[in-house]
């Protein structure tokens, strides 16, 4: 879907100026069913400026694309003329293990990060949520896993970010150091804008030490009062947990799991003080499972509709109770597991599922995460489901974030469409 | 210039050598009575009459931060008690084109709540409730007037905290906190005031209140709370805030190590967090600082230590426990030859104590000093201080270190006698050279003071005319007429426009005259 007052051919020619590769672009690099005339792909960050330069001149719509791991999240854009692809910018610049900091070019996946800093003894502190993410991509997505108890999420280990405008202004913000606040934190503004804002292509982390041993005790649960009281029981005591996981499929039974880690002897004393809280059923195990960071829609086929949700830590029982009983009233499928200990929970709803039985779902969970203190977001889902229902959902301050659209991409051509209230 | 004397709190007759380039930053090149009489009537309307001052005894009151330096008179101060009473004034502001600045309890160290002399100064004194404390949602709801260590007490009987701990934290406010990122001795382990602050109700340079994250994290849309954060009362002013508790920790362990030279405890910094170790916090004090330190508050530290480390670790016992006995190992490693351990909240009190009150008590030592506030990387520790050593001793101006080792923020304190003629000078030269040596270093000019109108010319040092254009676009979407706080943290001011991408014809007055970029 190209826009009509654009002039390939010419536009072709100032890319290739811009960057060796440029290509036409085929089925395969559609964004989310809109099929892109042109690909790029710069191998560094000037040569990202010289192609946003380019496609500024000839009034090109822009999406950035990492991996391509999830693309089809957020609305479809309006319009698409030129990926640009970031996978060729895959180095690990810099990893200084001393001060506890990597710094990465966007297109790195964060398998390839984690195995740089494990060397050393240390890890980004982000899980790796859907296989094969990258850098870039985890920033624009704001990606987050269980270990966001302890750790926080991109917001909280970003130190400084590498960012290149709509017009291909390069631009800066941040540094290399973990305590600075110089400027205005720009790379918060990046995190969780879907490639809306600015192209990022460099990004500085802080780093962890790499635990010596971990434990995972669970417990099952049948009702949402009784996740509430484990997950609170948890919270309250002093174990100091590096996840708290809820997985549940409304009806049946659930589990709470809880993530420690730490030296081999402090793992051992607060597993048995866990076992404790958590009950008599609960069990542990040493490591992760093998799914430990998966999201709920993961393996399912087709195109299955993916629910963020958020609310107050107290609001947890409601959130659940509310999904048993939607889940009941239209005979949906839903699955639900995500960082309770935090606040989220990710839902997967089958991708043949009823729209407009969808639609109630989101619609339902939504005024109960609303009400207490969170939102809901639909990440994903086939285009007959994206039709039903409203997926970023109402938007507080959405003025002032038009505000900032505008003035970083004044003609709207960074993934115009993808973003809350149509940014 | 960063200058303090003796006290951050004097409030001398004597006014503050504003250099001439600052006058436009400060509003006293001229002001608008008009619009400052349409603003004043304006206020009256929605304020309690003792809420609006403009009797000029008592607005001279106001006219410093803890970076005394500046002086300004504001031309009107008000105390608002309610956001909606706030929003009020700014709208009246935005309505007249006067410019306002936030203050919070005015314990900023780089003139950010500086008064504008044709403007409002808009003070949170009078906001402070704490609205909830809920430990089982781990967060508390709190008024931008609200003391730092007042929500924690509020907090302690529940079993929570809130981490960031600047050490101005009996006085110093949420609000200022929010604007200025602040940090502490403990955000080596938990993060800075950025980390902790989910949720705000915000005033925008409009007078609109909107509602920035809230009570569950990742609100949809940009992270425009993030953004607001540290951007030191340019973008609007934060009122309702919403605060992440932390739970106590189970056992909490304080050591003081005295070691012979900086380098040995500069290197034991490094291999303790080299160890995998991560302390609550790491603290660094010179002979110079231990000297001061002494003479104000008689903390007993080591006689005879060239630096000494103050190094806390919590968390679950065992682990404390654990990391403990290897952090002593470390210290004897590198030579510590005095270790002293806290066993209870008194000894502890008192270990910190030489720290916490560590700039005041430099006052002991030198009639006025500098204090500054650079970072690099951690590994870079041993040779800027080394560094910093040779720069005071050829310029004979004397420098006393006090630094959060962890995350490699330093606070040299420049002593000089502003009695002697050309002392404040050096001083200010030799706090310059160590902003240079910072940045050669890869780091930063300013880790948890904040830039304000202080450093706002070193600005170009540290990020390119694009990066600084950038950020400025932030500005330009929250306040595009700049009257929020102008002239802090940007050196040169970006001019908006009134159509993002559209350039207008006559240039802006200011363009003009060369006193603004329009990118
Ligand atoms: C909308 C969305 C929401 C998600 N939310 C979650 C979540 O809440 N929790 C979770 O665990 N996982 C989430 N994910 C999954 C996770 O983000 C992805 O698996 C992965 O991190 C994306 O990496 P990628 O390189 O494949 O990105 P891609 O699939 O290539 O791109 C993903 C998005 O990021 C943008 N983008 C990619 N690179 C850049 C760049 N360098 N600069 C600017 N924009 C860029 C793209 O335009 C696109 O909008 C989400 C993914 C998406 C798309
Ligand atoms: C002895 C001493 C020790 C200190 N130690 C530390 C330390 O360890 N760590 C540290 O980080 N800092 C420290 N500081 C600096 C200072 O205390 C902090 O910057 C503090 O956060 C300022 O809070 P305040 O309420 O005094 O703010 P103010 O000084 O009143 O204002 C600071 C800035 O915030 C803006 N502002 C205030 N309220 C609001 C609001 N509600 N919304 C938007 N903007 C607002 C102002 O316009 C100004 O730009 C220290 C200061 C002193 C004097």
């Amino acid at each position: 879907m190209t826009t009509l007052d654009v002039d390939l051919a010419a536009a072709r020619t100032a890319l290739s100026a811009a960057c060796g590769e440029v290509a036409d672009a085929g089925p395969a690099d559609a964004v989310d069913g809109v099929t892109p005339a042109l690909v790029a792909r710069p191998g560094s960050t000037p040569e990202v400026a010289e192609v946003l330069r380019a496609a500024a001149a000839h009034r090109l719509a822009v999406v950035p694309r990492g991996r391509g791991t999830k693309l089809t999240w957020g609305r479809p854009p309006e319009r698409a003329d030129l990926v640009v692809d970031l996978s060729r910018m895959d180095a690990v610049l810099d990893h200084a293990a001393g001060d506890l900091i990597v710094e990465a070019q966007a297109g790195t996946t964060l398998a390839e990060v984690q195995r740089t800093v494990a060397g050393a003894g240390q890890r980004l502190a982000l899980d790796e949520t859907v296989p094969g993410g990258s850098v870039g991509g985890t920033l624009a997505t704001n990606a987050s896993g269980p270990g966001r108890v302890a750790f926080g999420t991109a917001r909280d280990l970003l130190i400084g970010v590498t960012v290149v405008r709509a017009d291909g202004v390069v631009a800066k913000a941040g540094g290399r150091v973990v305590k600075n606040v110089a400027g205005y934190d720009l790379g918060k503004l990046v995190i969780g804008s879907f490639g809306t804002l600015a192209v990022v292509t460099e990004a500085v982390f802080r780093l962890h030490p790499l635990p010596a041993a971990r434990s995972v005790v669970s417990a099952p649960f049948e009702r949402p009062e009784e996740a509430q009281r484990l997950v609170q029981a948890v919270l309250q005591a002093q174990v100091v947990p590096s996840a708290v996981e809820v997985s549940w499929r409304p009806g049946g039974t659930g589990t709470v799991s809880v993530l420690l880690e730490g030296i081999e002897a402090g793992v051992e004393g607060r597993t048995a003080t866990t076992r404790q809280l958590l009950g008599e059923a609960s069990s542990a195990a040493a490591g992760l499972p093998e799914d430990w960071a998966a999201l709920p829609w993961a393996g399912r086929p087709g195109r299955p509709t993916a629910l963020k949700a958020t609310f107050a830590l107290s609001g947890l029982a409601r959130v659940l109770e509310t999904a048993r009983a939607v889940a009941a009233d239209t005979g949906l499928d839903l699955d639900l597991r995500g960082s309770a200990g935090a606040g989220v929970l990710h839902g997967a709803l089958a991708a043949d599922a009823d729209p407009a039985a969808v639609a109630r779902v989101v619609e339902r969970l939504r005024a109960e995460c609303t009400d207490v203190g969170g939102a809901l977001v639909v990440l994903d889902a086939a285009p007959e489901v994206a039709a039903a229902v409203d997926t970023w959902g109402p938007v507080p301050a959405l003025d002032l974030m038009r505000r900032v659209k505008e003035r970083f991409d004044p003609e709207r051509r960074l993934a115009p469409g993808r973003f809350v209230g149509g940014i | 210039m960063s200058g303090m004397h003796g006290t951050e709190t004097t409030a001398g007759p004597i006014e503050g050598p504003v250099p001439p380039e600052a006058t436009s930053a400060t509003g006293e090149a001229g002001s608008n009575p008009q619009a400052m009489a349409a603003v004043v009537a304006a206020v009256e309307a929605a304020l309690p009459p003792d809420a609006v001052v403009s009797d000029h005894i008592r607005l001279r009151t106001y006219e410093c931060d803890g970076l005394a330096h500046y002086r300004v008179t504001p031309a009107l101060v008000v105390l608002p008690e309610t956001t909606e009473q706030l929003a009020a004034v700014v709208r009246a502001c935005s309505d007249h084109g006067v410019p306002f600045v936030a203050r919070g309890s005015g314990t900023g160290l780089s003139g950010g709540a500086l008064p504008r002399a044709d403007g409002v100064l808009v003070v949170t004194s009078r906001m402070r409730t704490i609205h909830e404390i809920r430990p089982e949602d781990q967060r508390a709801v709190v008024d931008p007037g609200v003391i730092n260590l007042d929500v924690t007490h509020a907090a302690g009987p529940k079993g929570y905290y809130y981490a960031p701990d600047p050490s101005s934290q009996q006085i110093c406010s949420i609000g200022g906190n929010l604007a200025e990122n602040s940090g502490g001795a403990h955000c080596l382990k938990y993060g800075f005031t950025t980390n902790h602050v989910l949720g705000a109700e915000f005033v925008t340079p409009q007078g609109d209140v909107v509602q920035l994250g809230g009570m569950a994290p990742d609100s949809p849309g940009y992270d425009l709370l993030g953004a607001v954060v540290g951007s030191e009362g340019t973008l609007g002013i934060a009122t309702r805030t919403i605060v992440k508790l932390t739970r106590l920790p189970q056992e909490v362990r304080t050591v003081l190590a005295g070691f012979a030279s900086t380098d040995d405890a500069g290197a034991a910094t490094s291999a303790i967090i080299g160890a995998g170790i991560v302390p609550a916090a790491i603290e660094m004090m010179d002979a110079l600082a231990i000297e001061a330190a002494e003479a104000a508050t008689h903390c007993d530290y080591p006689a005879g230590a060239g630096a000494v480390l103050v190094i806390e670790l919590d968390g679950a016992a065992v682990e404390v426990e654990h990391e403990f006995a290897q952090v002593e190992r470390i210290c004897q490693e590198h030579h510590a030859f005095a270790t002293r351990v806290a066993t209870d909240p008194a000894e502890r009190a008192l270990i910190w104590k030489g720290r916490k009150s560590a700039f005041a008590a430099v006052g002991r030592i030198s009639p006025d000093y500098i204090v500054q506030d650079g970072v690099i990387p951690r590994t870079a520790l041993p040779g800027v201080l080394r560094s910093i050593a040779e720069l005071s001793e050829s310029s004979g101006v004397r420098v006393a270190n006090v630094f959060h080792a962890g995350d490699g923020n330093l606070h040299p304190l420049v002593l000089f006698d502003d009695a002697v003629e050309g002392a404040a000078e050096a001083a200010e030269a030799v706090s310059g050279a160590i902003l240079d040596l910072c940045i050669s270093h890869g780091g930063s000019i300013t880790g948890e003071h904040g830039v304000g109108i202080d450093k706002a010319a070193y600005m170009p040092k540290m990020f390119s005319d694009e990066d600084l254009d950038t950020m400025q676009l932030v500005r330009c979407a929250f306040d595009p007429d700049g009257v929020a706080n102008p002239g802090k943290v940007f050196p040169t001011p970006r001019l908006c426009g009134e159509v993002p991408g559209k350039k207008k014809g006559a240039p802006h007055p200011l363009v003009a005259a060369g006193k603004a970029t329009a990118f």
